[in-house]
């Protein structure tokens, strides 16, 4: 918890956030950490939330993708699987 | 810094602040998507609260009851950014840059030169999201899962874009112009959100760079001080907060031209780009025929009464709408609907029509329109992969009690 709210304080600062987004939070298991300090970087948490019905697997993993390769976010290839596995085990079709 | 006492006190706020949300939902502001997600109302500054579909970067939808105007007020017309830097741009600093490849002499205009170098026009026009109704798609389709309410007629006023143009001597090896505004990415690796044009839309007489709004500067969340107006087409060649126009002899090949707001060609009527056009796929442009009930909901139950009204409104790419027809049976019979004053082909068109109920019971209604250039809305949506053009006949349930 201290991590998450340490890691959360520092997305606020790093950002210009919207007392509305501070409302959204992500499922707390294996994998939260690393997705929300780098989707969150450009992007509030709810274009996830809000593709949890829509993206299976390959979705996520088109996504996460597109957000490397076309929008240019800086994210390693450890990282990049370990949010897509987030993203399809807890926001997946 | 943001520090750790402060930032639980900020999530108590928004605990707080979820508990008006169940008001606001009897107030008609929640609004239900095809896949039935939940919707969040949520105000932008100087914005009323509106649909929220994502917080950062802001994008918001109208709640569909407040079309009943003829022009969408300024503080309730929708708002769709890409990018999450949207900088607060100051009118006196604010600047125009006109280069490229394709012009003779650069230029650069202030706010106050655009606004008396050249004549000003007025038009309405619909701003209409490309992606309006995605939500409805079945099967879902990834990307903002609009509703109905990501568009908005307004009356716009600026200066005409051709005759900014007109002083940088276009040359005649010139293609396209491309647009760009001054909001930006958060990384300095992501894309600008830039469009381009086809020379010809370009130096059309209707394509503007419009300063006011409904006879107001232009909100800050629409584009202020300047933005373009490209009235039939779809609103992702609506650059907000305009920055710079290149007129360029090659095609504009940035991802928001070459990769993103494209459809399967030869898949939906009308619409050109010649330059932008590959063997399977061209990029989104001229607006479809669609109509629009805003009066009542799908799943709504009414009092039961001897003449119930259906209001609503339809639009095209600027042909003008020629009819829209009512069913209350689900599509066995049709009746014309009234239409209402005409504010241009460009703009929407607001119509209603009156239904007299035999009994209560359960009623489909449906709503067509028809364009002057005899082109109608099908019963269901054209599928394409990024969820574009929904303009199928709307069927609604409603119960009358």
């Amino acid at each position: 918890m201290r991590t998450l709210i340490l890691l959360l304080s520092l997305f606020l600062a790093a950002t210009a956030t919207t007392a509305g987004e501070n409302r959204i939070f992500l499922k707390d298991r294996p994998g939260k950490n690393q997705v929300v300090a780098q989707c969150a970087m450009c992007h509030s948490l709810d274009y996830i939330t809000a593709h949890a019905a829509i993206l299976d697997r390959a979705g996520w993993e088109k996504t996460v993708g597109k957000m490397i390769d076309s929008m240019g976010a800086p994210i390693n290839d450890a990282d990049k699987q370990v949010i897509i596995d987030y993203l399809a085990q807890n926001y997946g079709k | 810094m943001v520090d750790r006492r402060h930032f639980i006190k900020k999530t108590a706020g928004g605990l707080a602040a979820l508990g008006g949300l169940t008001l606001l939902q009897r107030s008609g502001l929640a609004a239900a998507t095809g896949n039935g997600q939940a919707t969040i109302p949520d105000a932008l500054p100087g914005k009323e609260a509106l649909i929220k579909r994502t917080y950062r970067p802001p994008n918001y939808e109208t709640p569909i009851n407040y079309f009943d105007a003829p022009f969408t007020p300024n503080n309730q017309f929708f708002v769709r950014y890409h990018n999450a830097v949207i900088p607060e741009v100051k009118p006196g600093e604010w600047r125009l840059r006109i280069g490229g490849d394709a012009i003779r002499t650069p230029l650069e205009f202030s706010l106050e030169q655009l606004r008396k170098d050249f004549e000003h026009v007025e038009i309405a026009a619909l701003c209409l999201c490309s992606g309006n109704r995605r939500g409805a798609f079945e099967p879902p389709v990834p990307g903002l899962q609009w509703g109905s309410g990501a568009m908005g007629n307004a009356l716009w006023r600026g200066v005409r874009l051709k005759d900014v143009l007109a002083g940088a001597g276009i040359d005649k090896s010139a293609l396209e112009v491309s647009l760009a505004g001054a909001d930006s990415g958060v990384l300095p690796t992501t894309p600008n959100f830039v469009k381009s044009l086809p020379l010809a839309k370009a130096l059309d007489q209707n394509t503007l760079i419009a300063f006011e709004m409904n006879g107001e500067p232009l909100p800050h969340w629409n584009g202020f001080p300047a933005r373009l107006i490209i009235p039939g087409w779809t609103a992702t060649y609506w650059i907000k907060h305009l920055t710079a126009l290149n007129v360029i002899s090659e095609p504009f090949d940035g991802f928001w031209m070459k990769t993103a707001y494209r459809i399967p060609k030869d898949r939906f009527p009308g619409g050109q780009f010649s330059s932008q056009e590959t063997e399977m796929a061209m990029p989104i442009t001229e607006i479809l025929v669609n109509s629009l009930i805003t009066n009542m909901e799908d799943g709504q139950t009414l009092p039961n009464a001897k003449a119930i009204e259906i209001k609503g409104v339809a639009w095209d790419n600027g042909n003008g709408i020629a009819k829209v027809e009512i069913s209350t049976d689900g599509g066995g019979n049709w009746q014309q609907a009234a239409l209402k004053q005409d504010y241009g082909r460009f703009s929407w068109r607001q119509w209603h029509s009156v239904f007299e109920p035999k009994r209560p019971g359960q009623y489909r209604i449906m709503a067509r329109a028809t364009s002057h250039s005899g082109a109608t809305q099908p019963l269901e949506p054209i599928p394409n992969p990024s969820g574009y053009h929904h303009n199928a006949v709307q069927k609604i349930t409603i119960r009358l009690v």
